[in-house]
């Protein structure tokens, strides 16, 4: 029998059986999502992002909207009366890297895709106040005097098909007419517009 | 889940509450008493010495008390493929909650629905629901008192691009619209834009240059009347504002009015069709058409 007194004076031997103890949660719990049908096969009918709404989405990451709003809608009545159906994950299989955040100030984005017109996205990112008085969102007046370059499209979209985005070389040769000289706004918008609208699984109805 | 990565699971979460059993049983058998003494283990770091004491009775029992609440709970909520005594799922959960809302709520609804939105008129509470869902599905853009904003239409005023009539105000919600004004500027030129704005003008009694205003008119009548008609009063199948009135959507100034002209306006109301169920569109209309209609 090995004494408390051997392990606690030998420190590589106490590291091994620590890790041996505590890797008991993740491999039960984690270790199977990587091999389950539910978490690794995308939602029937799921397409990609075109290239401009994959710059928006890059335009949502640097402004830090995912600090704000969240993209996961959960099982609760409470929330698929006001945003639609609840999230699952075979329809986040290909985003590099997920953006459900973790807490929401705002409201959730997940389905925002088509509730309101691109002129109210425009209105309302230029500052918001103007069409949501209390609103304590803050103004992104800089997206309309910004123009992408796209110079960096296609390279993003070799990545993501690296990734297992089913992207082709000839999408990303592509990429880079359809974003250059382009307003930021746009390519959010667009985004904006896409999200929840990338498949047709679910009604959301309510 | 595989059956592969059940009994995975299954091993698993076992092993970890056998083990854990195990040491603990284990450790407590290898003390050499059962009760505190002033025995020290023997060690001494600068000056601190630890006592070779066992396990408090109550830490041993709450110990004891996990595992067996770990054992009940999966016996309960079960684990990977295997439903616990409860039969418990998130899905199911939330199933049941939205079939129980179905039962409290359908009757609701379906008393309202039998109803037409001028009878709506004369039920507070069928318009206080439908006030509601405006808050949260139409404020957005049309305002928290449906007042609008600019770009947005005002819903309290009696006037209405599309038609204020209680089956043209439902079929506007459901299906959306599509504003279609083309951008005038380049087929006017810049002179010819500032002379149809200061026309635009005339009509409401706005001032204006008389001089431009006569050029405009003949412009207006060869471009804009197919929608606005010939006096200006606007055509509402098409959503085509009147202009002889002082309601402006997107400003009434001459800046503002030659703005639109010269790259048009695209207004669009979302259809809220697959977004809501038509009794809730029936409210939602029939509060919407008592803002204008007290």
């Amino acid at each position: 029998m090995i004494k408390h007194e051997t392990i606690e004076k030998n420190i590589g031997l106490m590291i091994l059986l620590i890790i041996l103890v505590i890797s008991g949660g993740g491999l039960a719990e984690i270790v199977p999502l990587f091999f389950a049908n539910a978490t690794t096969k995308p939602i029937e009918g799921l397409r990609t992002y075109t290239p401009l709404e994959l710059e928006g989405r890059d335009i949502f990451i640097r402004e830090g909207c995912y600090v704000c709003h969240s993209q996961q809608i959960r099982p609760f009545r409470a929330e698929t009366e006001r945003y639609g159906h609840y999230s699952t994950a075979n329809e986040f299989v290909w985003e590099h890297p997920f953006l459900w955040g973790s807490k929401r100030t705002g409201p959730d984005l997940a389905r925002v895709g088509g509730r309101y017109s691109n002129d109210w996205h425009r209105a309302h990112l230029f500052n918001p106040r103007d069409v949501v008085p209390e609103s304590k969102m803050p103004a992104y007046p800089w997206l309309f005097e910004n123009k992408l370059s796209g110079e960096d499209t296609a390279a993003k979209m070799r990545v993501l098909a690296k990734l297992g985005v089913p992207y082709t070389e000839e999408d990303a040769s592509k990429a880079r007419e359809q974003v250059e000289g382009k307003a930021e706004i746009d390519a959010l918008v667009s985004y904006l517009q896409a999200l929840g609208k990338t498949h047709s699984q679910y009604t959301n109805k309510r | 889940m595989s059956a592969f990565w059940n009994a995975w699971v299954w091993a698993i979460t076992l092993a970890v509450i056998l083990g854990c059993s195990w040491l603990l049983l284990a450790t407590r058998k290898s003390e050499p008493h059962k009760e505190a003494t002033e025995e020290t283990l023997g060690h001494s770091f600068d000056g601190i010495e630890e006592y070779d004491n066992p396990l408090p009775g109550w830490w041993f029992q709450m110990f004891v008390a996990t595992v067996i609440f770990g054992i009940a709970y999966l016996g309960l909520y079960g684990l990977a493929n295997v439903k616990g005594f409860y039969g418990w799922s998130s899905v199911g959960q939330y199933e049941e909650e939205m079939a129980h809302a179905e039962e409290v709520y359908k009757p609701v609804f379906a008393k309202y629905a039998a109803m037409s939105i001028e009878d709506l008129q004369s039920q507070p509470d069928g318009l206080k629901i439908g006030q509601r869902m405006f808050a949260n599905n139409c404020s957005l853009c049309h305002g928290a008192t449906g007042a609008g904003a600019h770009g947005f239409p005002n819903l309290t005023d009696g006037d209405w691009l599309y038609g204020g009539a209680p089956a043209t105000i439902k079929q506007t919600i459901a299906n959306g619209r599509q504003g279609a004004m083309p951008a005038w500027g380049p087929v006017l030129g810049e002179e010819g834009v500032r002379d149809v704005t200061s026309y635009v003008l005339s009509l409401s009694g706005a001032e204006h240059d008389a001089d431009m205003a006569a050029r405009g008119k003949q412009q207006f009548q060869a471009l804009c009347t197919a929608c606005h008609g010939a006096d200006g009063k606007g055509t509402q199948a098409l959503g085509a504002p009147n202009l002889t009135d002082n309601t402006w959507l997107y400003g009434g100034s001459f800046e503002q009015i030659s703005h639109t002209i010269r790259t048009g306006r695209n207004g669009v109301m979302p259809a809220h069709k697959d977004l809501l169920s038509d009794d809730k569109i029936t409210l939602i209309a029939a509060y919407v058409y008592s803002l204008s209609n007290k």
